[in-house]
């Protein structure tokens, strides 16, 4: 693509547009349509326009692909913990005089029990705190995957048989 | 504290497993994640057994997720059949991983095994969700979440024909789980639910409308055939089994051993809570004839997976097309549609997952000191590795279906039931099938103890005694239960009664 500057430039241009854009969707998703779905999306594709403009090795040192795979677990992670923090904090509040039920305790990913737990005044509480975490779970591992996909499919060397493949995943 | 697990227990079988496979890949040091899957798939086998016991002495337990109560939101109800089945599904999960550490050095590079783990793990998740959920969209996520770590981690095989195998079942197992998507899909659109029993409720009281016609019966119709199909698919029922050989004999011998003793199984479950949960018997075996459907394509698939088994010179593969075999003795449990039948379907699964599970632990131990599943290779392999190939002999007995055997146990209630139903054809193509079994796994035994030692058999060794130890353990068990069958055929029964009651879902 060096032969081809009004693509390079424009490319430049947009990117930070295309990553404003992601994070629009992604922390305007709690009020509008959105989410981390949509919002992984976009910015992986911000990503993936530089590996297609500026090759992959450009890109791969922008986002290593191990530091992608460790995204991958982590925004999952951040899901399932959520979940879990949910449980304890419903814990910390039942008192122990009323049977345990789901309405005198939490639930698993029962959004309800964050109220005012963390940063009150700074962070949303409540259904909006548990939504927000869980979407920017959901928006960082579907940014890595996306991307993960993109380096699988562009890394692949075509003339390249399965032999060699397995020769250079043993020196991995 | 105990008050709160025990509150909590239903989802606490998904979240342990499910937050451990992201943190596995985390850690990333091959160690410290080798011991936490282990915990963990302890922990959660621990778990599954104390819910038994909970649902055995007080009835099933409903869990609300997120705290929306059903139907709107997402349910886990757990009775008698789930926990039973999640219990052994646990358990091979946390045996098969004990035992695999030998085998996984042997067979998967090194650089790979911080995402077998996970895997793993997210595997044992989707199996466990779809048992636990009582959400028929819950019951597709998980089986997905099962299906696609499956094909990861088929892909991990040592030759190049894995990642194939991988891709077929790949293609396979999605046409099978949109199939399940579409039939959910008829459903939601006839009734506006998603919960499993709601769904029930709904069309009975549409039927009752209707004046006991089935209301919208085409749209039902549909659903259900979509429903059964897609199962089938994942079930490996005779003639959608073609994934299934080259999935299981290309697969890295631990993946084996466990999906082949988990993943059918609980696709069988996910099939009976279909029939039996949602539609009634009533309209799968009165009003369309589900049951003749079921004992033909069984009987049929019996039959000549076992002959196309005794034709296999690969092991592994010879047990795949085995446990294509013995899919047909479940279903020809459920297709009786009586509690002796049923009972002998859902013990079956668990009667199988001991076997099946305890003889691919057998190949696992030749794969590792013979380097080979090649009947050839095995010969007189018995004289070096006494104790690993006196494994497979008792491993045998049960999959013949011997008596003091758990496989005697399943085929006792099926013929008992077939019997009651005057299907005596049934019975009896039933009882010659037994002995083509005893054909597939007696030239094995032949081949082990008669023949001349192959070269490489010369100098094999005896496995590690951890590897040992695991596949005594489930080997062992096969006999345990073949004696005493509280825990397994009682349960069944239990579980079986209380799904043809009715109501009780």
């Amino acid at each position: 693509m060096d032969s081809f500057p009004i693509i390079r430039v424009v490319t430049k241009l947009i990117i930070p547009y295309i990553l404003l854009f992601g994070f629009y969707v992604q922390f305007h998703g709690d009020f509008g349509p959105g989410g981390g779905f949509q919002a992984g999306v976009i910015l992986a594709s911000a990503l993936i326009l530089y590996g297609l403009v500026f090759g992959l090795p450009a890109v791969k040192t922008v986002a290593p692909p191990k530091l992608i795979e460790k995204l991958i677990a982590l925004g999952v992670l951040i899901y399932a913990g959520t979940g879990v923090v949910t449980m304890l904090a419903g814990k910390a509040t039942h008192t122990g005089e009323h049977e345990l039920t789901s309405r005198t305790v939490a639930n698993f990913l029962d959004y309800g029990a964050l109220d005012h737990h963390f940063l009150p005044g700074f962070l949303p509480h409540g259904q909006h705190l548990g939504i927000f975490v869980v979407e920017f779970g959901v928006g960082i591992t579907v940014t890595a995957v996306m991307t993960m996909i993109f380096y699988c499919f562009a890394g692949r060397n075509p003339h390249a048989n399965g032999q060699s493949n397995q020769q250079s995943e043993a020196k991995a | 504290m105990i008050e709160f697990l025990q509150y909590h227990l239903p989802v606490l079988l998904i979240a342990i497993p499910l937050i451990a496979a992201p943190l596995a890949v985390l850690l990333s040091n091959r160690y410290i994640v080798q011991s936490l899957a282990l915990a963990v798939c302890w922990t959660t086998f621990g778990l599954a057994i104390w819910m038994v016991a909970i649902v055995n002495q007080s009835g099933p337990v409903s869990y609300e997720l997120g705290g929306w109560a059903p139907p709107y939101g997402i349910e886990y109800r757990v009775d008698q059949l789930n926990s039973f089945v999640m219990m052994f599904v646990s358990g091979l999960g946390a045996m098969v991983l004990t035992y695999s550490p030998y085998s996984l050095k042997a067979e998967i590079p090194l650089s790979q095994h911080y995402l077998f783990y996970p895997m793993y793990l997210l595997c044992m998740t989707g199996l466990m969700g779809m048992c636990v959920t009582g959400d028929l969209f819950n019951v597709f996520v998980f089986l997905e979440i099962s299906s696609l770590s499956t094909y990861a981690l088929i892909s991990l095989g040592r030759t190049r024909r894995a990642p194939l195998a991988a891709f077929q079942y790949l293609i396979m197992g999605t046409i099978g789980a949109t199939f399940l998507l579409i039939g959910i899909g008829l459903l939601y659109q006839m009734t506006g639910t998603l919960n499993m029993a709601d769904i029930a409720e709904q069309l009975e009281a549409q039927r009752l409308v209707n004046d006991g016609q089935w209301a919208g019966s085409r749209t039902m119709l549909v659903a259900f055939a979509f429903l059964t199909v897609g199962l089938c698919i994942k079930m490996a029922v005779f003639p959608l089994h073609t994934w299934l050989p080259n999935a299981y004999a290309y697969a890295p011998s631990v993946v084996t051993a466990f999906v082949a003793a988990t993943a059918t199984k609980v696709s069988v479950y996910a099939f009976i809570r279909v029939v039996f949960g949602i539609f009634t018997p009533q309209f799968a075996f009165e009003l369309l004839p589900l049951d003749t459907a079921l004992w033909s394509f069984s009987l049929v698939g019996i039959f000549l997976a076992s002959i196309a088994a005794i034709f296999q010179q690969d092991v592994k593969r010879r047990l795949a097309y085995s446990s294509i075999a013995q899919i047909g003795y479940m279903l020809l449990g459920i297709s009786m549609a009586d509690v002796d039948g049923l009972s002998a379907g859902i013990v079956h699964m668990f009667n199988h997952a001991l076997i099946k599970g305890g003889l691919f632990m057998v190949v696992g131990c030749f794969v590792l000191r013979l380097g080979s599943v090649q009947m050839d290779d095995w010969k007189g392999a018995g004289r070096t590795m006494p104790w690993t190939s006196f494994a497979w002999v008792l491993g045998g007995l049960g999959l013949i279906g011997v008596p003091v055997t758990c496989g005697f146990i399943s085929k006792w209630l099926l013929l008992t039931s077939a019997i009651h139903n005057e299907l005596y054809p049934v019975a009896i193509l039933m009882l010659i099938s037994s002995l083509l079994a005893v054909v597939y796994v007696w030239q094995i035994v032949e081949v082990l103890y008669f023949e001349e030692p192959s070269e490489k058999a010369k100098h094999a060794t005896e496995v590690p005694p951890l590897m040992l130890l695991t596949t005594y353990t489930v080997v062992g068990a096969n006999i345990v239960f073949g004696v005493w069958t509280t825990y397994s055929a009682g349960l069944a029964t239990k579980a079986a009664k209380a799904l043809l009651e009715g109501g009780s879902l």
